[in-house]
């Protein structure tokens, strides 16, 4: 396979099952959560489930002050990077036309440099979160060779994105392959590791605050 | 595989529904959780972050309940939940876990994690895997009705003793009563001055109540070592006792766990709801204040503070109760920092304090309570649940303060205003 051939089957082939691999792993894992069911709660209720269950979903982005102090670098480390993930995932006017020639509509875009900086403010937030997770003994002791992965599936999409942007090294073709073979890896690693963490969030929110919220606990 | 190890597995299996699945698949290794569990901050042993004591029902989960972890499961690739690691995880479910759910409320995904371990504790102990101090706490439950062996004859000499002193009737077995107390054996035993305050108070109220001779015991052994079946046997005791009487209200004592476990298992242990309520003891004596029947005099100078108990608060729902019932009588009441849903727990609660091994343990985490109580030094500590008191007494006696403890069920019924 000459790199042309190489190329093109990335942006083709390659991404069609990339695609494929993402969208049937998580539905599979959605779906195998939401059949096994949850026994209904025969106790008299305080309060109600649905209610205080959407409102976990939102208020648990906010951690109250104590946790704030005792846990800040993971905070505001995942705050950053979490932010510039949406952004440039999302708001990067190419990556907008992407999705619109796979969705059938676009959004407006956000200016590349605002992007560009986003993109550089995450890199760094991710390689800070994998000092403090060997340098931290709680996260050393968590940390297993998932964690590691997925880490790595997560910063290669950026930091191939910014070489790419900026040209670096490389013909730009042969960048912009790297950048897209590092995503494919990405999609085709997040049904199998913690990366579901983004789609199921919303349900342990949801049990989580409902659980709380039927003994007439906000949480 | 050992017959007592397939029962534990059986065990953790009947624990994993789609609220395990979502927490487990949402888990990212963050680790705030160990940030929020005072045998975390007070030991700094990464070992018992709270996530990590839910490992033995994850296994489970994992190599069960997801596509992917069966294909591993077959191809040898899964990690298998063996005697080994239940026996290593013993100490970390039971001796460094209070079930306080302090961790549930941080978690950044909505774990509930708490309840994970809870769960865990089911395929501990079905495999045989839990200590001997709940063992035999459960055992006497239920061969003699209490954790304590307290028997009817021990309660029907402290009502004697409160009868004689108060020169009131204390109702045993009255059918058609509209309340039922229940007791737990440490009340009986150490604090029988509860029994006294409610006596007062109900007098005072004219609220027509009794205990039952059959079922007075509040406490639930089945629940702190996570053996479903025992705990429903013992919530049924108390069942057939109030449909016997015909209450419509059964009161749950001044106990974190014993609440938990008639107000929020009971109906799901014994799988049916109740013909009757479940009430927090505080939850009635609000509602009395409400309705205007209960009315006190005089206030305490004296700087109090109030110490949620884990499951009556936090997990359980009873937290403005207390306070509307403190500021009756306090004329001088300061939070704790982080109090309410987001209290510390004293150490011993989740069958710690049954269970001698933790000794140690829990004296030394109670260093996150003590910490907590200097930043605002209070003359005394109100609570609503005996074992925290017990133990909160222990607590001060060895890090040398000389705090008093009172139950706020006994305040009120001191400040009760004369007809």
């Amino acid at each position: 396979m000459s790199e042309i051939e190489f190329l093109s089957w990335i942006r083709g082939p390659g991404f069609q099952i990339a695609t494929i691999v993402l969208v049937a792993g998580v539905v599979i894992r959605i779906v195998e959560i939401l059949l096994l069911g949850r026994k209904t709660n025969l106790a008299e209720a305080k309060g109600s489930e649905m209610s205080s269950g959407l409102r976990t979903v939102v208020t648990r982005m906010i951690p109250d002050a104590g946790t704030f102090r005792r846990s800040t670098f993971t905070i505001v480390a995942g705050y950053i990077f979490h932010i510039g993930l949406f952004v440039t995932i999302f708001f990067y006017a190419p990556h907008i036309l992407l999705l619109k020639n796979i969705i059938g509509f676009g959004w407006p875009s956000l200016p590349t440099q605002v992007v560009d900086a986003l993109a550089m403010v995450s890199i760094i937030a991710l390689l800070a979160v994998l000092v403090h997770r060997f340098s931290n003994k709680v996260l050393r002791f968590l940390t297993n060779f998932e964690d590691l992965l997925v880490w790595f599936v997560t910063i290669a999409p950026l930091v191939t994105g910014y070489v790419a942007f900026h040209r670096i090294g490389l013909p730009p073709s042969t960048l912009l392959g790297i950048h897209i073979l590092s995503v494919e890896l990405l999609m085709v690693v997040f049904p199998f590791t913690k990366l579901m963490h983004t789609f199921t969030l919303f349900m342990a929110r949801w049990y989580g605050g409902a659980i709380s919220g039927y003994r007439g606990v906000a949480s | 595989m050992s017959a007592s190890l397939e029962k534990g597995i059986n065990a953790l299996k009947e624990q994993v529904d789609s609220s395990v699945a979502s927490f487990f698949s949402s888990c990212v290794h963050c680790g705030m959780c160990a940030d929020a569990c005072l045998f975390y901050t007070e030991t700094g042993d990464p070992e018992r972050t709270p996530i990590n004591k839910t490992e033995p029902l994850r296994r489970i989960w994992k190599s069960e309940y997801t596509l992917f972890g069966r294909v591993g499961k077959m191809l040898g690739l899964t990690k298998k939940v063996d005697d080994k690691l239940l026996a290593d995880w013993e100490t970390l479910v039971y001796d460094s876990c209070t079930l306080c759910g302090r961790c549930s409320m941080v978690c950044p995904v909505g774990n509930d994690i708490a309840l994970m371990i809870r769960k865990t504790r089911e395929g501990m102990a079905a495999a045989g895997h839990a200590p001997e101090g709940l063992i035999g706490a459960t055992t006497r439950a239920v061969t003699i009705g209490s954790p304590m062996g307290v028997k009817w004859p021990a309660l029907e000499a402290q009502i004697g003793h409160v009868e004689k002193d108060t020169g009131m009737k204390v109702p045993v077995d009255v059918v058609g009563a509209e309340y039922m107390l229940l007791l737990s054996s440490m009340e009986i035993m150490n604090f029988p001055e509860f029994i006294d305050a409610v006596t007062r108070i109900f007098k005072h109220a004219g609220i027509s109540w009794t205990i039952s001779s059959e079922a007075f015991e509040a406490t639930n052994s089945g629940i702190q070592i996570g053996v479903s079946d025992i705990a429903a046997e013992l919530v049924q005791r108390i069942v057939d006792a109030a449909e016997k009487l015909k209450v419509k209200t059964v009161i749950s004592p001044e106990c974190g766990h014993a609440y938990m476990a008639i107000r929020w298992e009971g109906p799901n242990l014994v799988g049916k709801p109740f013909s009757f309520k479940v009430r927090h003891i505080l939850e009635v004596l609000d509602e009395l204040r409400k309705d205007g029947r209960l009315k006190t005099t005089g206030m305490e100078s004296q700087k109090l503070t109030y110490h949620d108990p884990c499951q009556i608060s936090r997990r359980g729902g009873v937290i403005d109760e207390p306070r509307h019932l403190i500021d009756m009588i306090a004329g001088n009441f300061v939070e704790m920092p982080d109090h309410g849903k987001m209290n510390w727990c004293c150490g011993a609660g989740g069958g710690v304090s049954s269970n001698e091994r933790a000794d140690e343990i829990r004296l030394k985490v109670f260093q996150r309570k003590k910490d907590q109580l200097d930043a605002i030094k209070p003359d005394a500590i109100i609570s609503a649940c005996s074992n925290c008191r017990i133990h909160l007494e222990d607590g001060l006696e060895e890090y040398g303060m000389d705090i008093p403890l009172l139950s706020l069920t006994e305040m009120l019924a001191e400040h009760l205003a004369e007809d």
